[in-house]
């Protein structure tokens, strides 16, 4: 931990430059899959990509993948709080007419 | 864990002392960043599921005010907002590799990404203005979805129709080319809103553009305070405070734009895509 020295903590501008190329591609995808019907799969093909657009920022370009443990168990417990917020609050609303 | 002597003299300028040395103190207000960008997911995240909550309840209308606002700007905006992270990062790179002037360069770029998009925002606002779609009455002109005297541009209702209409002589058209009989053509077309039913969801819309305004409202004035927090930095930069060994402040300003950068990153889909009527430009 104590090596852990601030030249090798970030990535390189050639990584950054594949994140966004990614990035890029996926919003391109996301925008076309839009007009096509995909049923119920559509919100679905959406936040799935947009999850994964989000995850890719926080490890790369928030550089959470070269932080320390403190930091990723803040990060992870910040969107698990998140996810209990918006699946707990949704399933109760879904299932009233069950 | 035994650490280096420094005495008063050599340590680095900007360690200040109730910390170690530089590795504890980035660490520290790293995780105090975190800390407030929590709150941040919190407040975010209260809208978010108010919206998909709102969005069950009132789904027919959702559909309708997703489908009229323009995809094309909310995904032009996207790139614009992702570039602008792009540079961000490569700010904070220039912060600890590279000199004084590109790390200003690197910041500017962000700096006219982030005011392009606000641009795109007040452009997209001001349509709304314009076709009526703004909730309430207090700005602007009052909210009017069905097409009242000067907000004929915005009529959902008469869209809805129109929309349904087109459909079916896209499967009427398709049919005889195909050589469908008449009952199967029938059963694939879909039903043509009443007048009644067009006017009700078109009314009940103003509660998605409620929504609307409230989650790109927050997260614009978010982007204004980045850009006066970007301001700052590209001051600090100019006068040479950063460095390998001190860039705190970059890095936890690039977190700020980051998470403003993932919010949208989620708006575009819940607002532009998911509820749209598949299909529809």
């Amino acid at each position: 931990m104590a090596e852990h020295t601030q030249e090798q903590a970030h990535p390189t501008p050639r990584l950054y430059l594949v994140i966004i190329s990614i990035l890029i591609l996926l919003t391109i995808a996301t925008w076309r899959i839009a007009f096509v019907d995909l049923g119920i799969f559509n919100p679905v093909v959406a936040l799935t990509i947009a999850v994964i657009k989000a995850v890719l920022v926080i490890l790369y370009f928030m550089h959470v993948r070269y932080s320390s443990q403190l930091t990723k168990v803040t990060v992870g417990a910040g969107f698990f709080w998140l996810l209990i917020l918006i699946t707990l609050s949704l399933l109760d609303y879904i299932s009233r007419n069950w | 864990m035994v650490t280096s002597e420094t005495s008063t003299t050599e340590h680095h300028p900007a360690l200040v002392h109730h910390f170690d040395d530089m590795e504890q103190q980035k660490e520290a207000s790293t995780f105090g960043m975190w800390v407030f960008l929590l709150t941040e997911i919190m407040m975010f995240g209260g809208l978010f599921a108010a919206y998909l909550i709102y969005r069950l309840k009132f789904y027919p209308a959702f559909v309708a005010g997703s489908t009229s606002i323009s995809v094309s700007w909310g995904f032009a905006n996207t790139l614009v907002l992702l570039g602008s992270s792009f540079t961000m990062a490569m700010a904070v790179w220039a912060a600890q590799n590279r000199s004084r002037k590109q790390q200003v360069m690197w910041l500017i770029f962000t700096m006219i990404l982030g005011a392009a998009f606000l641009g795109v925002k007040a452009k997209e606002y001001y349509d709304k203005y314009e076709e009526c779609h703004i909730p309430g009455s207090f700005i602007g002109k009052p909210f009017n979805a069905t097409g009242g005297p000067g907000c004929e541009k915005g009529n959902i209702a008469e869209e809805m129709q129109e929309r349904a209409r087109k459909t079916n002589e896209e499967i009427e058209r398709e049919g005889k080319a195909k050589g469908w009989d008449e009952k199967k053509i029938a059963d694939k077309k879909v039903a043509v809103p009443s007048d009644a039913y067009a006017v009700q969801t078109a009314k009940r819309t103003e509660i998605f553009f409620s929504f609307y305004f409230a989650m790109t409202g927050l997260h614009a004035f978010h982007m204004v305070i980045g850009l006066g927090l970007l301001s700052w930095l590209t001051l600090r930069a100019s006068r040479g405070e950063f460095d390998g060994q001190y860039f705190t402040p970059m890095e936890l300003g690039g977190l700020y734009w980051h998470f403003v950068d993932i919010v949208w990153i989620f708006l575009f889909p819940l607002l532009y895509l998911i509820s749209r009527h598949s299909g529809a430009h």
